[in-house]
């Protein structure tokens, strides 16, 4: 038996030189290939969850400029915490409020739009509430009605997570004149705190309602995961406008600044912005998102007037993606716009 | 109909098994985790010999706090770690956070209990006996806890298999510290077999959530396999 122990012995020392070699020697050869740089997206998951981050764009930029993107997939919300923490070097949002408020924090500068589609209100084929083809307003009156007929059902699904989906639902509550802290507290509306993929799921599983970007829901209606139909899908309050805000480099150091404005410019830019436009076009018949830049150039459409009014901030008399305050160092140029186009 | 659904992933999940993408998420989690028993080991067994061995003042307090402390849940270790690995947190400067090192420090101090737990039981448990067998038969004090020490191999070895699987299964820190970032051919790569396997059943990606999950219980049940015929082979 001794003999035995002492052979192990020899084993496990021999096992860990062994290992303690192999890590040091991986370092060794990751610094002789030059790793590259790295650059720490925050983002939120409708973008996240289509795939279109890991799939087009982050190959794309490790091709062009040797930089491998991170992207840490949260809510707007905890995307912003990471930023705050300087855990990012950009964050990809969609909710103007908040981005506001973080930029009025000093956290972030160069906001540039760069793609936009719709929020959906989606819920089982059948549509126990009736609300297809209503207005945003009428089919959330709708629904409260039916939810409050029946209390001992799950009827309407909050992701209730902070993010940019979130704000717009309670946006929309609003605006159809209820207060989404009180419908929280009622036994037909359900909450999951959970990302776009995951609510969609349990709306789905409860043939409840719920608020969903599109992307995420082609996405996962396509691939037959989800069985809900689109029931309200018009409506301008319903745009869904997304901006690369870049971390000020003056509030939070040690960022890589250039990179994250490398990543802003590449997002707007033709390539990027043709890219946005072809991706889910062959899978799900019709793109994920659209492009927003060759709208803005147009400066006309319904469209282009709800980015403005959903998607940019108004600083003094124009509207604009990034106030004059909020700009640090820019190699491009932002879009503004004389108020009068949102305002009449 | 559930039925179909399983027998349909599993299937599948057959033919993924030899991916690329999977074997390199199979991989990197047990390099991490593998990383994180060696650290977990290399400052758990000293002070569990010390504590094994030595009898002092308050040391039943010492190890109802290591008790204790194996029942924190991975999610509090992940929020805790992840408040001190922020950049701007009091452990940022060590650029932990959204790094398969970040994972591996994270597991080191959730498997660290377990080990200390397990190897100063082992070792309390013959050390009675042994010692005294060996002070009798001539050894002095250092080398009948030597003595002691080589006793008690069969409970280290568990001790450290334990740890080892464990850390291999926890999702919380794995998240939380990880990010579960994937990038083709990424240097950076964070994801492991646990974050795979809750993204894709997030995501009703079910074929390849349960590929993961195959490779992952053949994991844990190999070295535990390992583990039994080692300890089988010491007696």
């Amino acid at each position: 038996m001794n003999k035995r122990v002492n052979t192990l012995v020899l084993l496990v020392l021999l096992l860990t030189g062994l290992s303690y070699g192999c890590i040091g020697s991986t370092n060794g050869t990751q610094t002789a290939t030059e790793k590259p740089k790295v650059l720490t997206i925050s983002t939120t998951t409708s973008l996240y969850d289509t795939g279109i981050l890991e799939n087009v764009v982050a190959p794309i930029f490790k091709e062009k400029y040797n930089i491998e993107l991170r992207f840490i997939p949260k809510g707007t919300g905890g995307a912003i915490l990471d930023a705050k923490s300087g855990a990012s070097d950009a964050i990809l949002v969609h909710a103007l409020p908040k981005e506001q408020a973080f930029m009025e924090e000093g956290y972030g500068v160069n906001r540039k739009v760069f793609a936009y589609n719709f929020f959906v209100i989606v819920g089982p084929k059948d549509d126990p509430a009736g609300i297809r083809g209503l207005s945003v307003s009428e089919a959330l009156k709708k629904i409260v009605e039916y939810g409050r007929a029946h209390p001992d059902k799950i009827v309407w699904v909050s992701r209730d997570d902070g993010s940019g989906t979130n704000t717009k639902e309670i946006a929309l509550w609003k605006n159809a004149g209820f207060d989404f802290n009180e419908l929280k507290n009622e036994s037909w509306f359900g909450t999951t705190g959970a990302g776009m993929g995951n609510t969609l799921l349990y709306t789905s599983e409860r043939k409840a309602y719920t608020l969903s970007d599109i992307g995420t829901y082609l996405k996962y209606q396509k691939e037959g995961k989800i069985n809900l139909d689109v029931l309200v899908d018009k409506g301008e309050e319903l745009i869904n406008v997304y901006a690369i805000i870049i971390i000020n480099p003056k509030k939070i150091p040690d960022k890589d600044f250039e990179g994250a404005m490398l990543l802003a410019e590449w997002l707007t830019s033709e390539e990027g912005q043709k890219a946005i436009a072809e991706y889910g076009k062959d899978e799900f018949g019709r793109p994920l998102f659209y492009p927003a830049v060759p709208v803005l150039k147009s400066e006309q459409g319904d469209v282009f007037r709800w980015i403005l009014k959903y998607g940019f901030m108004k600083d003094g008399d124009k509207y604009t993606e990034c106030p004059e305050k909020f700009r640090y160092q820019p190699k491009y140029d932002f879009f503004e716009f004389p108020a009068s186009v949102v305002e009449g | 109909m559930a039925w179909d659904y399983i027998i349909q992933g599993f299937s599948e999940a057959v033919k993924l098994i030899d991916d690329p993408y999977v074997i390199e998420i199979a991989i990197r989690s047990i390099k991490v985790s593998g990383m994180a028993t060696l650290m977990a080991v290399a400052w758990s067994l000293p002070i569990s010999v010390l504590l094994g061995l030595k009898d002092f003042p308050c040391k039943w307090l010492v190890k109802t706090l290591i008790n204790g402390l194996m029942g924190v849940p991975t999610v509090i270790w992940g929020l805790v770690l992840y408040l001190m690995f922020v950049p701007l947190g009091p452990l940022g400067s060590l650029g932990l956070l959204y790094t398969e090192m970040g994972i591996s420090v994270g597991q080191a101090l959730l498997i660290t209990p377990i080990i200390m737990s397990i190897v100063v039981n082992s070792l309390e448990s013959i050390e009675g006996e042994i010692r005294e067998l060996a002070l009798t038969l001539g050894a002095d004090e250092l080398r009948a806890s030597f003595q002691v020490v080589r006793e008690s191999v069969g409970g280290i070895v568990l001790a450290i298999i334990a740890a080892f699987n464990r850390a291999i299964a926890e999702l919380g820190i794995a998240l939380m510290i990880g990010g579960n970032i994937y990038v083709r051919g990424g240097v950076y790569n964070t994801r492991v077999l646990t974050t795979a396997i809750q993204m894709y059943t997030v995501r009703a990606e079910i074929s390849i959530a349960i590929a993961l999950g195959i490779i992952l219980m053949g994991i844990v049940l190999a070295v535990n396999l390992l583990s039994n015929l080692v300890r089988k082979w010491l007696e």
